[in-house]
């Protein structure tokens, strides 16, 4: 995903004269196209996420369209001041790049991960928040985000996630879901890089009969309401999927809307991850496996939903 | 706001004015200031008078700004970062006409346009909302950068407070500055040696405001932060678009221009009665 956001950064800029790239000192390599073909227009602002947001802040008050980029965590929880009054509270059009996102540094420990910063900023007024499942929607809502004015989060995975689309989704815009298979018995509402496991849920789940459809979330904010309307209309048993806390995050924000669209006969359940710090050494991969987060343990879980969601 | 008696009213001072002229002007700032205080209950009387002649010298002898043209690409840029001495701000950009002095009479009132602490496009000439500390010099930075990358000639000047020193943040743009050679940024530190509840030298390790800048890879300065003549000499130089920036040390004294005010850190939070306020008159009444 980080690949597809540095060649489709690159196109965009080439195109776009008022797009300005901030690095916090990470890339290696990832930018050197960008650089050679936009000099001027590439910064290292080097391990310094708070200045990093400042001078974004001041650029597109000058009527430039910066991009922060650096790993998730520490170009959100670091600096999440300077996101709320710099760019929020001026209402900038800022683009900030969480690469790593989840559990993708899973490896490098708890200080890498990011399983609570959708739910930060989902909490600040003016901000979108988007969590691509693929490269095809990280160039889609890249392409959209440039196309509107607001301050704009945007969570990435890091590289080799497995590409669902065979092209951009066509004409996305933000706060657009996309549909992705038909189904009567369930509704699955994928969010981000956990696309293809729900998916393959959806699979299994279709081998014994049962039928899922399935949609993928790319905004989490502003969130589809209409595909929402719809969709708990239909069915009665939805899940969320994604790979963030259940507080707060994607989960969060559908049970808020819920809330205050009520749909009696429908039910929710959330996958993500608990209210815990993942403490276990182990990779993306096995760091899902520990939170269910896997195309069996969702199925399982499912499974045993609908039984109850169908029993008397 | 009622102007000192047997004084011109700032806004008929204008600008490249004479250093005796400026120094009335900055005697009713603070008149105006202390009065907005007063009628309003809002605080920092000592941070705005302590900066004040850092701001006269600014808008009257330095700034490229034209009021007409608030908003113009290649204007000169400024931000007081130290968003609580906001007074000392509108008081500046009513008297240069950025807007009508009646606007003060509405300082922190319901329904009125200047806040407590300015807010994001609250009125022409506020470039920034600042009142959280420590976040004028990032985006200054920006700013100066932008003007690089845009080939427009402007600069960005930028008031702290030594408190704010305290940010972190504050100390990540100095090094993004002198890095990237932001030549066309300065910074004012109005430095009142104090700080909410105690001595800035003392809540943390201050001192040498000039060595850090220096050591940060700026052109650091000391200057007397009450002498306007000094001051707008300490800022008058532009910069090149790619060079060292520039930090200027004002000396000040928290409170300056009303006796018994002056360097009590009482004064950050307490507000005159109508008494102080007419004590204050007169003694901003003669140079």
């Amino acid at each position: 995903m980080r690949n597809a956001f540095a060649k489709a950064i690159t196109e965009l800029a080439i195109a776009d004269e008022r797009i300005v790239l901030l690095s916090g000192d990470i890339g290696n390599r990832l930018f050197d196209d960008f650089k050679a073909r936009c000099p001027d227009r590439f910064y290292n602002c080097g391990v310094a996420e708070a200045n990093m947001i400042g001078v974004a802040a001041g650029l597109a008050m000058c009527g430039l369209r910066p991009v922060c980029y650096t790993i998730a965590p520490f170009v959100t929880y670091r600096c999440i001041e300077q996101i709320r009054v710099d760019l929020c509270y001026h209402r900038l059009p800022v683009t900030i790049v969480g690469t790593g996102a989840g559990l993708a540094y899973a490896s490098l420990g708890g200080t890498h991960h990011s399983c609570e910063e959708v739910g930060m900023l989902r909490l600040l007024p003016e901000m979108n928040v988007l969590t691509p499942a693929d490269a095809m929607e990280v160039r889609a809502l890249l392409r959209a985000t440039f196309q509107q004015d607001q301050p704009t989060y945007m969570r990435i995975g890091k590289k080799g996630e497995p590409v669902v689309h065979s092209a951009p989704p066509a004409g996305l815009s933000l706060g657009q879901s996309i549909p992705m298979r038909a189904g009567k018995d369930l509704c699955l509402l994928a969010n981000g890089v956990l696309l293809p496991i729900v998916l393959q849920a959806a699979d299994q789940l279709a081998a014994e009969g049962i039928t899922a459809e399935v949609i993928s979330f790319p905004t989490v904010k502003p969130l589809d309401e209409a595909a929402l309307r719809r969709v708990f209309a239909e069915h009665t048993l939805v899940a969320s999927v994604e790979e963030h806390s259940v507080l707060g995050g994607f989960g969060s924000a559908v049970a808020e809307w819920l809330a205050d669209h009520p749909h009696p006969e429908a039910r929710l359940v959330r996958f993500g991850t608990p209210d815990t710090f993942y403490h276990d050494i182990g990779d993306q991969d096995e760091a899902r496996a520990h939170f269910g987060l896997t195309a069996d343990a969702i199925a399982n879980s499912l499974r045993r939903n609908l039984t109850v969601a169908c029993s008397p | 706001m009622k102007t000192l008696p047997q004084q011109r009213r700032p806004a008929q001072v204008p600008f490249g004015a004479a250093h005796t002229d400026l120094a009335e002007v900055a005697r009713n700032l603070r008149y105006q200031i202390v009065q907005m205080s007063h009628a309003s209950g809002a605080p920092h009387l000592g941070s705005s008078l302590s900066c004040i002649d850092i701001l006269v010298a600014a808008y009257w002898l330095t700034l490229r700004i034209d009021p007409a043209a608030a908003s113009a690409a290649n204007r000169d840029r400024f931000i007081l970062s130290k968003g609580h001495a906001a007074p000392a701000l509108y008081t500046c950009l009513a008297a240069r006409g950025f807007f009508p002095e009646a606007w003060l009479d509405t300082f922190a009132v319901h329904g009125g346009k200047l806040a407590e602490q300015p807010a994001p496009n609250c009125a022409p000439g506020v470039e920034l909302a600042t009142g959280s500390l420590g976040h004028g010099l990032p985006v200054g930075c920006g700013l100066a950068l932008a003007g690089r990358i845009q080939n427009l000639d402007y600069r960005t000047l930028v008031v702290m407070s030594d408190g704010e020193c305290n940010e972190g943040s504050v100390w990540e743009a100095a090094m993004f500055a002198a890095g990237k050679s932001l030549g066309r940024l300065t910074v004012v530190i109005d430095y009142n040696k104090w700080q909410a509840t105690g001595r800035s030298d003392e809540v943390l390790a201050l001192a040498s405001l000039h060595d850090k800048w220096s050591a940060f890879g700026w052109d650091a300065t000391e200057v007397d932060g009450h002498d306007i003549s000094a001051l707008a000499a300490a800022i008058a130089p532009r910069g090149e678009a790619t060079g060292r920036p520039r930090a200027i040390i004002a000396h000040t004294v928290k409170g300056k221009g009303v006796s018994f005010m002056e360097d009590d850190n009482n004064w950050h939070y307490r507000i005159p009665d109508a008494a102080e306020v007419e004590h204050a008159a007169q003694l901003l009444a003669t140079p």
